[in-house]
């Protein structure tokens, strides 16, 4: 049982991300892989700053800068520079590789023995279901932000940005600064994740963010995968069911290694996983045809 | 109302496939005229269009609209006074947004996006009555995203977006070229009314001479980016249909 918990305690922490890439692929329909570094710069953040003694709520708003700072760069190689999205997130996740190393000055930084979001809180006894507690409570905030946000005219006018962008623009917005802001929100919402789980698993390692680009993606796809099936219009729903994402994600993994795959090949489970999902719905629609 | 002095676009300058889209145009429209341009494929039409709503930046010569130089400034910056209507129903409108979504964005076209919900249920209200004015019965589906209607739909719902804000000059590229007749005629009555209703200034690009010779205040054609004929309002009344069919001849 506590193997999913664990499961569904990671699917929490990586909502961060699914959000994200929610905001970046289905949003503003950028394939934004930033990602990979973005993660690991919240994870690095986390670490320098708890180490030096500052609390989780100083960090917590210099975490989602760091993030905003990366999302805002891809943004800005992608929109002014006129570079490919997919080229422009390779070049600062790469970027960010260094950036993350000097910043943290070794490969792993342990939080061991340092008050974390999970320690300073007590809301139940049982340390894991004070963690779910506490999780559950900062993921439900976030979503309703994010959802707010959404309904907002400055939230109509980010979702038109990847929809329509020539309407959107004879209606007055400024497109590259909107996709700007939304890489940076996009970011931000993956470098909480590495805020996240860093505390959560006590340690940032500077290969944390290798494949975080794909459990988001993961999360986001099987979520697209029940949208267009319901054929789901609501916001909150949308959000909901990418969050739900998220937890299927690491649940399905967590099943693959309980059944006895080799956790050498969790990668490849992964990939092999997101590629089921990816070519489900157009398998099963060839059959009908 | 809008001037253009001496504008000049050249794309692919100096390659072999060099096109000079607009060659030295000079033209003043004045307040509450309806200018319609015609003019064979590749005669600058639609470039003159986008020199005017910004999506093109000349490389010579001065746009002013309502006396302000508008001549370095971006479409997103000149939506301020101008609304348009594009010729792929797709374009004006975001298709995975509902009805009311679209109208929320056209009635802050001249106003900051902010960060407060602007969907009450009077701006609901208001915008079902707008849309019944159409005759359409779409006023009961603003829940429904908009790439669920037709083209004609889309296109009847993008002229009265354009005006839930406040307009001063419409731009109409070929707005019924992708619409069957009959939804093209609802299309051009619709924006004919709201260009009169609401003293408009706009301009029309058209390939149906028939629109050309109903609508409009004013005429002109264009050829190899160069404006060759200019006539009034009386002079384009007295045009026939067949007159305008012979400037292609």
């Amino acid at each position: 049982m506590d193997f999913y918990l664990t499961a569904l305690l990671q699917g929490l922490c990586f909502s961060g991300i699914a959000l994200g890439i929610y905001i970046s692929m289905k949003i503003f329909n950028i394939p934004d892989i930033t990602t990979d570094g973005s993660f690991t710069l919240g994870g690095a953040v986390t670490a320098i700053m708890l180490t030096q003694h500052q609390p989780v709520y100083i960090t917590l708003p210099a975490v989602i800068l760091s993030g905003a700072l990366a999302g805002a760069a891809t943004g800005f190689i992608h929109t002014k520079l006129k570079i490919n999205a997919l080229l422009a997130g390779i070049l600062v996740m790469t970027a960010l590789y260094s950036i993350n190393l000097t910043l943290m000055g070794r490969s792993n930084i342990p939080l061991i023995g340092i008050s974390s979001l999970f320690e300073i809180v007590h809301i139940v006894t049982d340390p894991n279901s004070n963690t779910f507690w506490i999780l559950s409570f900062f993921v439900l905030i976030l979503t309703l932000k994010i959802g707010y946000l959404l309904k907002t005219d400055f939230g109509l006018a980010m979702r038109a940005t990847g929809n329509s962008e020539t309407m959107i623009r004879a209606l007055g917005v400024n497109t590259d600064k909107m996709k700007i802001i939304g890489l940076a929100l996009a970011n931000s919402l993956t470098a909480l994740s590495g805020y996240l789980l860093s505390q959560y698993q006590g340690y940032t390692d500077i290969n944390m963010g290798i494949g975080s680009v794909i459990v988001g993606l993961g999360s986001v796809i099987i979520a697209e995968t029940i949208i267009n099936w319901l054929r789901i219009t609501s916001i909150w729903v949308n959000l909901a069911l990418v969050l739900g994402g998220a937890i299927i994600f690491q649940m399905v993994l967590a099943i693959t290694l309980s059944v006895g795959v080799d956790s050498k090949l969790q990668k490849l489970v992964t990939a092999l996983f997101v590629l089921l999902i990816v070519s489900l719905p157009r398998l099963s629609f060839k059959r009908i045809g | 109302m809008i001037a253009l002095d001496n504008v000049h676009k050249v794309f692919n300058r100096g390659k072999a496939n060099q096109v000079n889209a607009v060659n030295g145009i000079s033209l003043h429209i004045s307040e509450g005229e309806f200018l319609v341009i015609v003019g064979s494929n590749g005669s600058g039409k639609t470039t003159l269009l986008n020199l005017v709503a910004g999506s093109v930046l000349p490389d010579e010569g001065t746009i002013s609209i309502n006396d302000n130089d508008v001549t370095r400034l971006h479409d997103y910056q000149r939506s301020k006074w101008i609304a348009r209507v594009f010729q792929n129903p797709l374009s004006g409108t975001a298709p995975d947004l509902s009805i009311i979504d679209n109208f929320r964005l056209a009635a802050i076209r001249t106003k900051p996006k902010g960060l407060s919900i602007g969907i009450t249920n009077a701006f609901k209200q208001k915008v079902r009555g707008r849309i019944a004015t159409l005759g359409m019965g779409l006023e009961n589906k603003i829940e429904q995203p908009m790439g669920t209607l037709s083209g004609g739909q889309r296109q009847a719902l993008t002229l009265l977006m354009s005006v839930t804000d406040t307009c001063k000059v419409l731009l109409l590229d070929e707005p019924t070229a992708a619409l069957d007749p009959r939804s093209a005629g609802v299309v051009m009555e619709t924006a004919d009314k709201l260009v009169k209703d609401f003293g408009l200034t706009s301009i029309l690009i058209t390939h149906t001479l028939k629109d050309a010779y109903n609508y409009g205040t004013r005429i002109i054609q264009m050829s190899e980016g160069q404006i060759m004929k200019d006539l009034n309002d009386k002079e384009k009344s007295e045009l026939t249909q067949s007159d305008i069919f012979s400037w292609f001849v």
